[in-house]
């Protein structure tokens, strides 16, 4: 199957380090590989990752998306746009192409990222295994038939066979990886984390507070909160997976807890450092306020799936309502807090 | 959330991984804290898990019975179900309807079976076959 393989044994040294989401995990990782050590809340703010989706014309097995930050691949590039690091991507046409360039990059000495499918990769437990086409990872090494993997998610380093990867990095469908293969090219030798920091802020309280969609932002939370209050008794089964889906959406897919909100608020404590602006901090209290309702939501709704509590889709609806109505004014604070401080950083504050 | 907060309800799905959160420590900094799983998840997950185990039986006894194929058995059994079946083969949903039918399936050509069989990462002849269990 995989004749283009060279036979290689190369191990590159790379600190494997645990974070909550794929993502913000790898580039966080790629950078730190490369002396610009940067934290995943901090990677995952100045991406200005933090976001809210309802997207009902897109189907998962017939359930709608829920997503609780902003599109696959934006991160990295949110991030290195911002911070003026440049990177290089490369698709591929030919799975057999694919796998020889990354045997290359790493006979050269370069461990690089990979957008992969979560369902094919041999080392995932089976039971988190589903087909979700837009997982990240970092290739260290490879040792006979196998690739030396630092997984963000996963607490360990780990193994999969070539066949196994060749197949996640060229599966077809929405989100197609096609073999997607990167690594920073060119990182300046300062970087302007204040500049990045205060942009980012006000890219995403923008998109909370003011994109006029209904189905975005705040007003996404609201307009989900109107659905599940009007959800259709009669329709029981397909409501419990309509919660659980959401649910899952939120927790069960690596994002920090509350569906990114600590790691947002992590985000903003570090910040809060980095601008000398205490009111970051503060700001950060409530936001974790936030995700502990977001929390107790998540296990309102999924007693209720399980029948361990009776299904209450007005009390469900009411603890997302008064999540949104609280991140609306966490929102306006912080573009309060960050439009106000020294006029050399207030100028020129547009996002491209 | 407080780090003393953190469920460690030890997961079965996670084998004995643990994954990562945000929480705050005892000074109330946030700190990466692992978390060896927690029953909203869990109940979740297993849900999640369990439509498509049900799914799949479904169409294991329609199969026996000879009103359905066994591609669908399998289609369910690798977590797809018609619209991701139609988009990692490249076939469209309604064709891929057609080769759900007991009747199309066999007479497909061996090459649009091996999009199948890659797509589901199957061999071709597995893709006839049921398993005696669901």
């Amino acid at each position: 199957m995989n004749a283009a393989s060279l036979p290689l044994e190369v191990e590159i040294p790379f600190d494997h380090r645990q974070s909550a989401h794929c993502e913000s995990g790898v580039i966080s990782s790629l950078l730190r590989h490369q002396n610009m050590p940067i934290s995943e809340p901090m990677a995952f703010g100045i991406a200005a990752g933090l976001g809210f989706a309802y997207l009902p014309f897109i189907k998962f097995g017939g359930l709608p998306l829920f997503a609780y930050r902003m599109p696959p691949g934006s991160i990295i590039r949110g991030l290195t746009r911002r911070l003026g690091i440049e990177m290089h991507f490369e698709t591929f046409r030919q799975p057999a192409a694919g796998m020889q360039a990354l045997d290359q990059y790493l006979s050269r000495g370069r461990a690089v990222g990979l957008q992969t499918s979560a369902f094919w990769l041999s080392y995932f437990p089976p039971d988190m295994r589903f087909h979700f086409n837009a997982h990240n990872l970092v290739v260290y090494g490879k040792r006979g038939n196998h690739y030396l993997i630092s997984d963000p998610v996963i607490d360990i380093r780990v193994e999969c066979d070539a066949d196994s990867l060749r197949k996640a990095r060229f599966t077809r469908g929405v989100l197609a990886p096609r073999g997607l293969l990167y690594y920073p090219r060119y990182i300046p030798p300062r970087l302007d984390l204040p500049r990045a920091i205060r942009k980012a802020i006000l890219y995403t309280t923008g998109m909370m507070l003011h994109v006029p969609v209904p189905i975005l932002g705040v007003r996404g939370i609201r307009l989900v909160s109107r659905k599940i209050r009007r959800l259709d008794p009669r329709e029981e089964h397909y409501n419990r997976l309509l919660l659980g889906h959401m649910v899952r959406m939120q927790e069960e897919i690596g994002t920090g807890g509350a569906g990114f909100r600590f790691l947002y608020a992590s985000f903003l404590q570090e910040a809060a450092g980095v601008l000398g602006k205490p009111g970051l901090a503060v700001i950060a209290d409530e936001l974790t306020a936030v995700g502990d309702a977001w929390r107790r939501f998540a296990l309102h709704a999924a007693k209720m799936c399980k029948g361990r509590m009776p299904l209450d889709y007005g009390l469900l609806a009411d603890a997302l309502l008064h999540c949104a109505q609280r991140e609306r004014s966490i929102y306006k604070q912080l573009r309060a807090e960050i439009k106000q401080g020294p006029a050399a950083f207030r100028a020129p504050v547009r996002e491209k | 959330m407080k780090q003393t907060e953190v469920p460690q309800q030890s997961a079965r799905a996670f084998l004995g991984h643990s994954k990562l959160l945000y929480a705050l420590d005892e000074h109330g900094r946030y700190a990466a804290t692992p978390c060896s799983g927690w029953e909203a998840e869990e109940i979740v997950l297993d849900q999640a898990i369990a439509e498509f185990e049900r799914r799949a039986a479904d169409a294991w006894q329609r199969a026996r019975q000879g009103r359905g194929s066994a591609l669908e058995y399998h289609m369910y059994h690798r977590r797809m179900d018609l619209v991701l079946l139609a988009q990692s083969t490249g076939f469209c949903k309604w064709r891929v309807r057609r080769h759900l039918r007991p009747g199309a399936f066999p007479k497909l050509s061996d090459r649009r079976r091996q999009r199948y069989a890659e797509a589901l990462g199957l061999t071709p002849a597995q893709l006839d076959t049921l398993p005696e269990q669901p």
